[in-house]
C-alpha cells in the first residue's frame, strides 16, 4: 500500500465521519464545527485530485465564510449550553431507511455501470487555464455565466440587506 | 488497490445521503442548512472526479463547481438573514414555529 492511497482512505474518513457527527450531534455548536471539519476533508480530497486551485477555494469560501457565518447565527439565534431536543424515534428510523435505500440503489447503479473515458490529451487545471477558458467567448468559454453568477451575488447581497432592515415602528 | 473514480463516487454518495439524512431529521433551521451544505459539496466532488478521470481535456467539471461554490455562498447569505430575522420575530428557529411565513 503506497502512500497516497492511505492518505486517500485517511481522508475519505475524516470527511465521512465528520459528516456524520455534523449530522447527528445534539449541540449544534459540536455540529458547526464537525461540519468545518468535514469540509476541511473535501478540501484535502480536492488536494488529492491535484485540482489546487478548487482546494483553496474550497477553503477559502466554506471554511473561511459559509461556516463562519453560520456559527455567527448560531450565536445570534441559541442560548448557549442548551441541547437540542430529541427527535421522534419514528422519525429518525424513518429517515435513515429513506437514507439508506436511497444509498443502496445508487451503489447498486454505480457499481454496475462502467465508465468511459474520452482518451484525448488532459490539460493541467492551472490557474492560466481556468482564466483564459473563464473569461473567453469562444467555444467553451465560461464569460456568460461568470456574468451571470456576478449578478445574482449583486442580488443576494441587496437582497440580503432588504430582508435585515429592521422596520419602523408605526408612529401613530 | 489504488483509489479511482469508483472509490471517489463512493465517498460523495455517502457524503450526499449523509446530508439527506441530516435534513429529514433535524428540525433546527441552522442545523438544516448545514446539511444543504453536505449535500452540495458531494455534487462538487462528482463534477470534480468526473472531470478528472472521464473528461480531462476540458474544464467543464472545474466551472461547474465554481459556480456552484458560488450559488451556495450566495444562498448561505441570504437563508442565514431571513433565518436571523425570524429569530426577531418568533423567539425560535425552529420549522414547525416558521410555517406563518407564507403568504
Amino acid at each position: 500500500m503506497e502512500g497516497s492511497t492511505i492518505i486517500f482512505y485517511l481522508l475519505a474518513l475524516l470527511t465521512l465521519g465528520s459528516g456524520l457527527l455534523a449530522v447527528t450531534s445534539r449541540q449544534i455548536f459540536r455540529s458547526a464545527i464537525y461540519l468545518l471539519f468535514s469540509l476541511i476533508g473535501v478540501a484535502g480530497l480536492y488536494f488529492w485530485l491535484q485540482y489546487e486551485f478548487i482546494a483553496a477555494v474550497q477553503i477559502v469560501v466554506y471554511v473561511g465564510g459559509i461556516v463562519v457565518l453560520i456559527i455567527f447565527s448560531i450565536f445570534l439565534t441559541q442560548q448557549t449550553g442548551e441541547k437540542l431536543p430529541q427527535q421522534k424515534l419514528g422519525r429518525q428510523l424513518f429517515a435513515a431507511l429513506a437514507a439508506f435505500c436511497g444509498l443502496a440503489l445508487i451503489l447498486l447503479q454505480l457499481y454496475q455501470y462502467k465508465f468511459i473515458g474520452t482518451t484525448e490529451a488532459a490539460i493541467a487545471p492551472t490557474v492560466a487555464n481556468i482564466g483564459n477558458q473563464m473569461l473567453g467567448t469562444d467555444v467553451g468559454g465560461y464569460a456568460l455565466p461568470f456574468e451571470v453568477v456576478s449578478i445574482l451575488l449583486l442580488a443576494a447581497l441587496i437582497g440580503c440587506i432588504v430582508i435585515a432592515l429592521r422596520t419602523k415602528p408605526e408612529t401613530n | 488497490m489504488h483509489p479511482g473514480l469508483n472509490e471517489i463516487l463512493f465517498i460523495s454518495t455517502a457524503l450526499f445521503f449523509i446530508g439527506v439524512y441530516g435534513f429529514f431529521t433535524r428540525r433546527n433551521l441552522v442545523t438544516m442548512l448545514m446539511s444543504i451544505e453536505l449535500i452540495l459539496n458531494s455534487v462538487n466532488l462528482n463534477f470534480i472526479a468526473f472531470n478528472k478521470y472521464l473528461w480531462p481535456h476540458r474544464l467543464d467539471g472545474l466551472f461547474f463547481t465554481i459556480f456552484v461554490i458560488a450559488i451556495a455562498a450566495a444562498e448561505a447569505a441570504v437563508a442565514i438573514a431571513i433565518i436571523i430575522n425570524l429569530y426577531r420575530s418568533h423567539q425560535s428557529i425552529d420549522v414547525e414555529n416558521a410555517e406563518e411565513m407564507k403568504y
